[in-house]
């Protein structure tokens, strides 16, 4: 079973419809003992980083994700994936979670002015590191990305790139190999994004 | 770098896909789950799913046929049709919709589009606009090109950006159907206004077409219905064709 956090924030139909289309359980919870009991967990997130910390604190859940973070496998996904890092500077800087270092810094900062933002659209991602969840992937498979904002000063920690004007952080991984974060949208990914679902169903 | 997108458009009525000429002439084509399946599969990169007759019949969309498609297609799902207050965005975006498209409610109240994008993201808002050439200029129209605002297309853009909107949808009601190319003059009009992602639609008819669209590299999208629905243009050889032309575009 895999626990999605329901803290508030987003759109969950999609990633549960994803979830199931590939023969995995998963329940939509914001239950602290049913997030104990499920085998793994996903972080999900739209929005804006400091909104989001405060609803997850706001639900009393930001201690019970840290603890789960130890104990099993867990995805952060877009907003998701940028919480996991030590801080962002996304309307005023805001502590995260702390459960990978690093820090999340504005796209526009470190682009040219030319380039759109948000990064939206499908966009290659790059594998700099081989890691069990690239298990069903190849390299330079097209994934979905719509953000803003994105994760620095964590390149112990990147499994996976894409190039927007500025080397951008896609796939990360904790150094316990447990804690995952995704900045694109594997969910909205088609094809490859199920089967990155289904390499973190396996962790 | 970011692919250039092709999006096939789903035109809903009575919950089946239908196409019509100039906005006119509908003809039944098919099932909307089947026909949004088959283009996922094909190489679709994002799918518009529009209720046509939801805001000429005052009603709101069809949410068991948009629940029925996103729970099968895992890209991008932009929906449109009858959208004109916040519970509309809701409704539509808990059905599985990623983006949602706005038209002749944004005409009506301009403040739904900044209220939508303070409350959803900007990217979750896409303004779509019909557009025609009234006396040499570009104007806008509300209900499906039934109905002349008066309104500047130019202006109209421009205020969208201004409210927070995250894309343009720019349908020229001149080209709908006609298959005649997409209307460049109408594209480079909007694009040199704005900065936000611009969408082409109308007007496709062959795969010449969109290599002549992505020319301009101020768009980032070309949408087309009837072409696809026909199987006129398949969007594999397309993208192939595109990409031997030097368009980066998702294989």
């Amino acid at each position: 079973m895999i626990a999605v956090v329901d803290y508030g924030v987003g759109n969950l139909f999609s990633l549960t419809s994803s979830l199931r289309f590939i023969g995995l359980d998963c329940m939509v919870t914001c239950n602290k003992k049913e997030l104990l009991n499920a085998e793994r967990i996903i972080l999900p997130g739209v929005g804006a980083f400091g909104d989001a910390m405060a609803k997850l604190r706001e639900s009393g859940l930001e201690d019970t994700v840290k603890e789960l973070a130890e104990v099993k496998p867990l995805l952060g996904i877009c907003l998701g994936m940028q919480l996991l890092f030590d801080k962002s500077c996304e309307h005023g800087e805001h502590k995260g979670l702390g459960l990978i270092p690093g820090e999340v810094s504005p796209l526009a900062a470190d682009i040219d002015l030319s380039l759109k933002v948000p990064h939206m659209g499908w966009n290659k991602l790059e594998i700099v590191r081989n890691d069990p969840i690239f298990k069903y992937s190849d390299n330079g498979e097209w994934v979905y990305y719509v953000h803003s904002y994105y994760a620095k000063k964590c390149s112990d920690y990147i499994l996976g790139v894409s190039e927007y004007g500025v080397t951008v952080t896609g796939l990360v991984r904790s150094d316990s190999g447990m804690i995952y974060g995704m900045q694109f949208h594997p969910e909205k990914s088609g094809e490859a994004g199920l089967r990155l679902l289904k390499a973190f169903s396996e962790i | 770098m970011i692919s250039k997108r092709i999006i096939p458009c789903l035109d809903v009525m009575n919950g089946r896909v239908v196409k019509g000429v100039n906005f006119k002439e509908i003809k039944d084509m098919a099932d909307p789950v089947e026909m949004a399946r088959w283009y996922s599969e094909a190489g679709a990169d994002e799918l518009v799913f529009y209720d046509i007759t939801a805001s000429y019949e005052g009603r709101k969309l069809f949410t068991d046929v948009l629940r029925a498609v996103a729970s099968q297609i895992f890209i991008p799902l932009t929906v449109g049709g009858g959208i004109n207050s916040l519970d509309d965005f809701d409704t539509v975006l808990k059905s599985g919709a990623d983006k949602v498209s706005i038209n002749s409610g944004a005409i009506k109240d301009p403040s739904l589009i900044s209220a939508a994008a303070k409350r959803y993201g900007s990217q979750c808002v896409v303004l779509s606009m019909d557009v025609k050439r009234v006396g040499g200029k570009f104007r806008v129209f509300a209900n499906g090109g039934r109905i002349g605002t008066g309104i500047d297309a130019l202006e109209w853009a421009k205020r969208g950006e201004y409210l927070g909107a995250g894309e343009i949808v720019l349908n020229s009601i001149d080209t709908d159907g006609v298959r005649g190319g997409f209307d460049i003059p109408m594209l480079r009009a909007i694009g040199e206004t704005v900065s936000i992602p611009l969408i082409a639609s109308g007007g496709a008819g062959k795969k010449e077409d969109f290599l002549e669209l992505f020319r301009y590299d101020r768009i980032d999208a070309g949408l087309a219905a009837g072409i696809f629905h026909t199987k006129k243009v398949d969007i594999r050889d397309l993208k192939d064709y595109l990409r031997g032309c030097g368009v980066n575009v998702r294989l």
